[in-house]
């Protein structure tokens, strides 16, 4: 460690000020301070917290690899149940996880190295220190795309996201729209055949897959034909038991809910999610759905609305959107409220909405715009209630 | 009984043990200005360099409040005026005699003597600038009537005295003093007990005693004014320290400004903690001198939340009870924010010390991390068992907005209150720093 340090020590001057390359400090400050944690002690208060951006950001990080080793696995078994081989679960682990990391990691890097490079850029040129927010974003992006993205779409709606969505308002902390929602709504409504309809959620040749093939998802199936359409699938099997293992065509990440549960698990542990935002959400969730389920006017038939919490992209944007600390509502009773109506909307947009039938990245948008208006009104009713104490 | 929820106890090695530690008497004493706010930078000075002074005897005062004189501790011999930046007066440093001799001021019997006789005591003696006054934490305007007059006593800050241990002997002048208080304020007297305060507090008479019970920051007279009677805009209440009670009361039963106190010695990088008997303004030379681990330490006058850095020798403040020394933390630490090199205190979940809460901790004085914007959120409603929205607030002094800071409560707080907040904070914003900043510009333009 030592060595590692006196390098960094040695090439430091250069980038100091006076230095030749003392344009590109920040660049070399954040790579030092991922390296080293600084020598900077603390004014004001003696003593600090351990915790610090890096280590919050990085948890976030760990509650997703789950996720992304089932969706990397998952996209190489939907590919092969859709080619007619190695169809049983336990068939072939390794070439459906050779197969899907050959599909999944370049859409990662692609992700990290657009957004992270853009970070730079502006950290170098707006003279401040690279944010660790992109960490999280850099590895939700991928998540939240279908396996079949060509990479060029990653990398402009990458671009997208982290300039008109982030560095436009200040960069990390300052963005009112989630980041990695910006860069999956960009590519929904600019090229929407790439983001949704039946045949995008399976990596592969089409035209080599088995007959009878559709490639709908089970939200799909249940939204034009209700709980009897998902009974009848042919070719998949989508039972309450698959739609919990997550072995269903999908976005990379969204699929399984055991593996989205361990990072809701890792993140409510630790502390760095609000539980309040995840409980609220499956509470106007299931709220919604059930009223919309009884007054018959939902487009899901016979599903009921416990089916919507494993169907689609909800849990995920649950767990890992909705509890964005910073585009979401700041206080205790706003996040409840905040979450709560990301339920009603998102199923409103699932169940009632005649175009397309997943509604939770604009149900999360929406109520981003609107979470400074909740906080708002919680606390005013602070001030309220300061000014009547005092009369 | 109050009983807070919310907060956090900074568990670290080195609280004070019980009973007496051996050390030299200090030989030095400083009066430091820069421990008051709100006063001008350079105060009138009485005395020069080679003047002779009595304990009580006025040293300096400030030209903004001219009632209200700032009494040498001690008796002895100015021996040196230390100026910081812009001539500012930053300690006004005695030699002590080898016997204090004290100035003798009238003696008042509490009871019959008027509330002017009383207060023109305090103010001549110097007692009365260890009254502060909320909002603001300024010292107490001598022409104002105090709706309340509030008192801690107990302390839940990191390593923090056991007041219990402060006051012992002093039990008499201590209920004097409250005598005194009362003749002050127009409302009550209130005295904030832990749950382990001695029958002193207790059991003290004419004033009202609640209990409270909690994690830090129970102990912050802040926090049990919020809960007994909070600050409405154009309240005005004083808070002191139960040792400065004890002060007040010898003033006025002896008529000597006998500024002793009782002192906690903190700290895991001293060898040998423990309590000194000493006065106001004491060099920590002799407390610290042979009894440090090393030398690469940060000595704080205080707590190690809000306290104030000083040198090795440098002076106790004129409000402090308590010394912490701790390890300074300037060395980088090789990817420190992933694995730490050793345990940490912290109120995240993120490391596995949650599992076990009442572990005592090394901890140094490193920042563990760099400032960043705000992106955490509920974090300092987590440590402040207030009705308040902390983040609100100090995003509302970073913007400016004066009509925010009132409502969403600046006149409840002052630095200590969010000093948890600080330590908590993840994007390591300096919270006191800027809270003092929205204070000061609420008293001076609000």
């Amino acid at each position: 460690m030592k060595l590692l340090e006196n390098l960094v020590g040695k090439v430091k001057p250069h980038f100091e000020e006076g230095g030749k390359l003392e344009n590109y400090y920040y660049g070399f400050e954040a790579l030092e301070t991922f390296l080293f944690v600084p020598a900077q002690t603390s004014q004001g208060t003696h003593i600090k917290d351990g915790i610090d951006l890096k280590r919050t950001m990085f948890t976030v990080v760990v509650a997703m690899i789950p996720a992304l080793l089932f969706g990397i696995w998952n996209v190489g078994q939907q590919h092969f149940v859709a080619m007619g081989e190695l169809t049983a679960l336990s068939e072939g682990f390794m070439d459906k996880f050779m197969y899907g990391s050959l599909k999944v990691l370049p859409i990662v890097i692609t992700a990290y190295g657009v957004g992270l490079g853009i970070e730079f850029v502006f950290a170098i040129i707006r003279k401040h220190p690279v944010n660790e927010g992109f960490l999280v974003s850099g590895m939700l992006i991928p998540l939240i795309m279908p396996p079949t993205i060509p990479l060029w779409m990653v990398a402009v709606a990458t671009a997208f996201a982290v300039i008109i969505g982030k560095e436009a308002f200040g960069g990390t902390g300052m963005n009112i729209l989630n980041v990695a929602l910006m860069a999956r709504v960009f590519v929904f409504f600019a090229h929407p055949t790439y983001m949704s309809g039946d045949l995008v959620w399976v990596a592969g040749d089409a035209s080599l897959f088995v007959d009878g093939f559709s490639g709908a998802t089970p939200l799909g199936v249940a939204y034009l034909g209700g709980a009897e359409a998902l009974a009848n699938v042919s070719i998949f099997n989508y039972d309450l038991t698959n739609l919990i293992m997550g072995t269903i065509p999908g976005s990379i990440g969204e699929t399984s809910v055991i593996a989205v549960g361990i990072g809701a698990v890792i993140l409510l542990v630790t502390g760095i999610a609000s539980w309040r935002i995840m409980a609220s959400v499956v509470v106007g969730t299931l709220v919604a759905g059930t009223v919309f389920d009884l007054a018959g006017i939902s487009y899901f038939q016979g599903v009921p609305a416990y089916t919507h919490l494993v169907m689609g992209s909800m849990l995920f944007a649950t767990v890992f959107m909705a509890t964005d600390p910073v585009t979401a509502a700041q206080t205790g009773t706003g996040k409840i409220i905040y979450g709560f109506l990301i339920g009603i909307f998102g199923m409103i947009i699932r169940a009632l909405n005649p175009a397309y039938p997943e509604g939770w990245m604009l149900a999360i948008l929406l109520m981003n715009v609107f979470a400074p208006t909740i906080d708002h009104y919680v606390v005013q009713s602070n001030i309220k209630r300061r000014i009547s104490r005092a009369l | 009984m109050i009983k807070l929820s919310r907060g956090f106890d900074i568990r670290l090695l080195g609280s004070p043990e019980q009973g007496l530690l051996e050390a030299k008497n200090s030989r030095l004493f400083a009066l430091k200005p820069t421990d008051v706010v709100g006063i001008g930078p350079i105060p009138k000075l009485h005395k020069a360099i080679g003047d002779r002074v009595l304990a009580g005897e006025p040293l300096f005062f400030d030209k903004g409040s001219p009632r209200i004189q700032f009494g040498s501790p001690v008796s002895g011999e100015v021996v040196e005026i230390r100026r910081g930046p812009k001539r500012a007066i930053t300690e006004v440093v005695i030699a002590v005699d080898a016997e204090v001799a004290f100035h003798q001021f009238e003696k008042l019997d509490v009871a019959s003597c008027s509330r002017e006789q009383a207060v023109d005591l305090m103010l001549n003696s110097g007692a009365w600038t260890l009254l502060k006054q909320r909002p603001f934490n300024t010292l107490a305007d001598p022409e104002a009537t105090p709706r309340d007059i509030f008192v801690s006593c107990f302390d839940t800050a990191p390593l923090a005295p056991d007041h219990n241990m402060l006051i012992k002997g002093k039990e008499s002048a201590f209920q004097k003093g409250l005598s005194v208080l009362n003749k002050l304020t127009s409302g009550g007297v209130h005295l904030g007990v832990g749950p382990e305060s001695a029958d002193v507090f207790t059991k003290a008479d004419g004033v009202n005693v609640t209990s409270f019970s909690g994690p830090h920051p129970a102990g912050n007279v802040g926090v049990q004014i919020h809960h007994l009677a909070p600050i409405n805009k154009g309240d005005v209440v004083w808070t002191l320290k139960p040792q400065d009670v004890a002060i007040i009361g010898k003033l006025f039963s002896d008529g000597v400004f006998d500024a002793e106190r009782t002192v906690a010695v903190t700290g895991d990088k001293t060898k040998k903690t423990g309590y000194v008997k000493t006065r106001i303004g004491a060099s920590v030379e002799p407390m610290l001198a042979d009894n440090l681990k090393h030398d690469h330490v940060r000595c704080i006058s205080g707590n190690a939340l809000s306290g104030t850095q000083i040198e090795k020798d440098g002076f106790l403040g004129l409000y402090d009870d308590q010394i912490t020394v701790l390890e300074e933390g300037d060395k980088p630490e090789f990817l420190g924010w992933l694995i730490p090199s050793y345990k940490r205190p912290s109120l995240s979940r993120t490391f596995p010390s949650f599992l076990r809460p009442n572990k005592e901790y090394h901890v140094n004085t490193n920042n563990h991390g760099e400032e960043r914007a705000y992106v955490m959120s509920q974090q300092y409603e987590k440590v402040l068992p207030m009705d308040l929205h902390p983040q609100y607030l100090i995003k509302s002094i970073l913007y400016g907005d004066f009509e925010q800071m009132e409502g969403l409560g600046i006149y409840e707080v002052v630095e200590e209150d969010l000093a948890l907040c600080e330590f908590v904070c993840t994007s390591k914003q300096p919270v006191q720093q800027i809270l003092r900043a929205g204070l000061d510009l609420v008293r001076l333009e609000g």
